[in-house]
């Protein structure tokens, strides 16, 4: 049971740090779309 | 005695169904007469494009050719003679529909001057047609196949009971991974086929700003949750792939159906051949998955279809199925689209024989549901279903309670 709900909260914790590292990293839809001409905030 | 009734009615219905509703095709579009506007779109096509019928677009799509033709005929300039004279609008827009007119742009890339991607359309209609059509019905009847067979064996029970006794099978860092897959799996499943779906099915019911706030909501767990799932199927594989090996025992494992059928219980290892396929189809699809699902992510960044065909057409393989060579000048819009099709296939294809993995594990055999949940199995189920790892366990020491001296291995 323990297994099993570590296992689930590695998978929000995962999630959560993937999502906040992306935007860290600059890998946010808005920012791979954007160029000098284009700016989606 | 009313389980074979039930089994009996359910297989009767699964087959008489699908006849049924073959008898019912909407059938071919029937021919529209267009004579009175001169071969141009007609009321009958207007309504039938109202209703979702399938309109035959050829009297637009070859237009511009029959206009070519008259006018070759007629001795006058091409490109026929609309009301701005040599040139019109309809002729222009017609074109860029169809992705043939002469377009010229500031870009470099070729893909700059596709305008309407109209190759597009045929992965439009084939992903809310066959796609969901039979991915849907796999699903489906996969569920109902279990369902007749679990009616008919019944469940798998130990027998002469449970000894009482256990023995430790998966240490926790296993049912970690393990479980980490799985969690992924589902989240990702589900989302998944809410995406697929969602137009379809759950507008209908749930109404377009539900429906969207599901949707965004999916999409964003989604392309999150995928990481855990990639993290955990190299986890799981490194685990377990050295007791997942083909060996001798398999063969007599197959030769016995591994004991489902009837009271036999073949020798097995730590995991038996149908646990060894259920292995290999989740590591090899489960990755096929992850590696269209990156280029989905990483849109336009991470093509694969344009190496993977000219790599076929190289070899020759669309002669041997008698087909033409595959395209390898592929727009980055087809790529997506072929990533799209390519990831939701085998998606389909690995959520049936996962929808088999969950039966047997829980429902499908008694004891088995131990092994993930506590670790710990009987050991009278270990003896009947994993005899050779069993004995290797008791070789080692390993006492009755799953305690031993020394960690496992």
């Amino acid at each position: 049971m323990k297994a099993m709900l570590s296992g689930f909260a590695a998978i929000i914790i995962i999630g959560v740090a993937a999502w906040y590292g992306l935007h860290q990293i600059g890998l946010t839809s808005a920012e791979v779309y954007s160029s000098p001409a284009v700016r989606l905030d | 005695m009313l389980r074979h009734v039930m089994a009996f009615l359910a297989l009767v219905l699964l087959t008489a169904a699908p006849m049924g509703v073959a008898a019912q095709d909407a059938g071919a579009p029937a021919q529209i007469d267009r004579s009175a506007t001169g071969g141009a779109q007609t009321l009958d096509d207007i309504l039938r494009r109202q209703d979702g019928l399938k309109v035959d677009d050829d009297f637009r799509r070859n237009s511009l050719e029959r206009a070519a033709e008259r006018a070759e005929a007629a001795g006058t300039p091409p490109g026929g003679l609309g009301p701005r004279g040599a040139a019109s609008d309809a002729d222009l827009w017609r074109a860029l529909r169809y992705d043939e007119a002469d377009v010229q742009s500031s870009t470099l890339n070729p893909n700059g001057r596709v305008l309407i991607q109209d190759g597009g359309m045929w992965w439009l209609e084939f992903r809310e047609g066959p796609l969901a059509h039979y991915g849907g019905l796999l699903l489906l009847v996969t569920i109902a196949v279990l369902a007749v067979f679990y009616l008919l064996r019944g469940r798998v029970r130990i027998e002469g009971g449970k000894a009482g006794t256990t023995v430790l099978r998966f240490q926790w860092i296993e049912r970690f991974a393990h479980w980490m897959l799985a969690g992924s799996f589902i989240l990702l499943g589900l989302t998944g086929l809410f995406t697929l779906f969602g137009r379809m099915y759950l507008i209908p019911i749930l109404g377009h700003e539900a429906n969207s706030v599901l949707l965004t909501a999916s999409k964003f767990i989604h392309n999150n949750v995928s990481w855990a799932f990639m993290l955990a199927l190299v986890m799981v594989f490194f685990m377990w792939v050295w007791h997942n090996i083909p060996n001798r025992t398999d063969l007599t494992w197959f030769a016995q159906a591994g004991g489902i059928i009837g009271k036999n219980h073949p020798p097995a290892k730590k995991f038996n051949a149908g646990q060894k396929i259920i292995f290999w189809s989740v590591i090899l699809l489960g990755a096929s998955i992850s590696v269209s699902g990156l280029s989905l992510l990483f849109t336009f960044d991470m093509p694969l279809f344009a190496h993977s065909f000219q790599f076929l057409n190289d070899l020759g393989a669309p002669g041997w199925v008698g087909m033409d060579p595959l395209p390898v000048d592929l727009a980055p819009q087809e790529e997506m689209q072929f990533a799209q099709l390519w990831h939701s296939i085998v998606a389909f294809g690995l959520m049936a024989v996962i929808i088999g993995h969950i039966y047997i594990g829980t429902v499908g055999m008694e004891g088995a549901y131990d092994a993930m949940g506590s670790g710990e199995v009987d050991e009278n189920w270990a003896h009947q279903h994993h005899s050779i790892w069993y004995d290797e366990l008791k070789a080692r020491g390993e006492t009755p309670k799953g305690k031993s001296a020394t960690p496992a291995e």
